[in-house]
């Protein structure tokens, strides 16, 4: 084996990395939030097949399926490249948050239809006798249940994120994986620079599960946790 | 060699190869890591804590860090080394680690959520531990995770479209080649996006009828 492992200058590079990983964590944490509403929109389009809903039933059933039976990275492209041919560019932050929250959209819009689902319709219907507006009803019986019911789907949907938006580095955001590719491609250290920054990527996804664990104790005590 | 030329018939032919060759990395990896990731879902679910806090934290390493930085990591790991590695063994080896990471999770918890009062039974009528195992876990288990395990196998399907960074020529890279040449990116798109649907679609149809089937 005759190459020499150079840490020094990744180590050198390491603040910038560290403020690479605020990007990609803004742009997850900003996919999943316009995912949450996106996606419980989706959720309840496509449990509504009736009258003039019709039309925007058929439109989230082929933005679920389409988000979940096609690459994210082909996603990606779509809104970078493809989007690109039409006059429509994007810089490379909205083709990575547009792409992200496009599947996550996708993805969340099955987990929070199960959660609803499985929710019998008579809890709602006792709620209203005893005398609770609907919206009342909405926010003390039926959101705490599927916030318990969608807590698992979801933590495992941000982690997604996280991991996903390193595909920025393929259209150019310098996110967390973009920076290590920009570096390495000067300094030619690209095995020292994707290690340190899987490790940095490893302690995010941990970090994540901590705080959804913690979140998760908080808001489900006594209730038989998550 | 040609620039800028329309779409040509010859190119949807270029399409279902790589198609094709999607098909085969997938198939190599979804099958390869669920054969050593039921050895390892069996072998965390008998070590207890010894087990998750080796093997299964090694495993854990793989889902928690992109499969992108993975890919690149271990095709530049092995010139180093002295054995360069083709891009589609890096990338079988790649997806097929990453395969087994996800699918040892599954049938663990496959093998925990058979209930021990059940396997009890089933020891005391005589079945030995592998008897139990073949005959009771297997089937109760298996349906208990089968629609994870569906799940972690169009996942996979899809995410070999990364392999295509390290410039083996499947389905999306074949795409990325021919919007180069004719400057058709959606049309070229969309026909990529049916042809990834057309794959994962009729699985993911298929394994809800199986569920429904045994729900009966």
């Amino acid at each position: 084996m005759d190459y020499n492992f150079h840490w020094q200058p990744v180590f050198r590079r390491l603040p910038e990395l560290l403020l690479a990983a605020l990007d990609t964590l803004q742009v997850a944490v900003l996919a999943i939030i316009l995912g949450i509403i996106l996606g419980l929109l989706l959720a309840v389009l496509k449990m509504n097949a009736t009258g003039k809903l019709k039309p925007l039933n058929w439109f989230a059933r082929s933005w679920i399926e389409l988000a979940r039976n096609t690459p994210v990275l082909l996603q990606l492209f779509f809104f970078g490249f493809g989007l690109g041919a039409l006059g429509l560019h994007l810089s490379p932050f909205m083709i990575v948050l547009a792409a992200l929250t496009f599947n996550c959209a996708g993805y969340l819009a099955e987990n929070f239809r199960g959660g609803l689902q499985s929710i019998p319709e008579t809890q709602l219907r006792a709620a209203r006798s005893l005398g609770m507006s609907a919206p009342k009803a909405y926010y003390y019986i039926l959101f705490p249940q599927v916030l318990r019911n969608v807590w698992h789907p979801l933590t495992n949907q941000i982690v997604w994120a996280v991991l996903m938006s390193s595909l920025g580095m393929l259209v150019g955001y310098q996110e967390l994986a973009g920076s290590a590719q920009y570096f390495a491609s000067r300094t030619y250290r690209i095995f020292e620079y994707f290690a340190v920054v899987a490790v940095i990527y490893y302690i995010l996804v941990k970090l994540i599960l901590a705080l959804s664990r913690l979140v998760a104790w908080r808001i489900f005590r006594g209730q038989g946790g998550v | 060699m040609e620039m800028f030329s329309a779409l040509r018939p010859q190119d949807l032919w270029f399409l279902a190869e790589a198609a094709g060759k999607t098909l085969w990395i997938s198939t190599l990896a979804i099958s390869s890591g669920t054969l050593l990731g039921i050895l390892f879902g069996w072998v965390l679910s008998v070590s207890g804590r010894l087990g998750s806090m080796t093997l299964g934290a090694v495993l854990d390493v793989f889902r928690s860090i992109p499969l992108i930085i993975q890919l690149v990591l271990f095709y530049n790991l092995f010139p180093i080394i002295g054995i360069p590695l083709d891009p589609f063994t890096a990338g079988t080896i790649v997806l097929s680690i990453y395969t087994l990471s996800l699918v040892s999770n599954v049938v663990r918890s496959g093998i925990e959520s058979v209930s021990q009062d059940l396997r009890r039974a089933s020891r005391s009528l005589g079945m030995s531990y592998w008897q139990d195992m073949r005959h009771i876990v297997w089937p109760v288990g298996l349906r208990a995770v089968f629609p994870a395990w569906v799940g972690v196998a169009l996942s996979v399907l899809k995410d070999s479209a990364l392999v295509s960074v390290l410039g083996y020529v499947e389905l999306l890279r074949a795409s990325q080649i021919l919007i180069t040449r004719t400057q058709e990116p959606l049309i070229i798109m969309a026909i990529v996006g049916l042809f990834y649907f057309f794959l994962s679609y009729p699985i993911a149809r298929a394994a809800s009828m199986v569920e429904k089937r045994w729900q009966q």
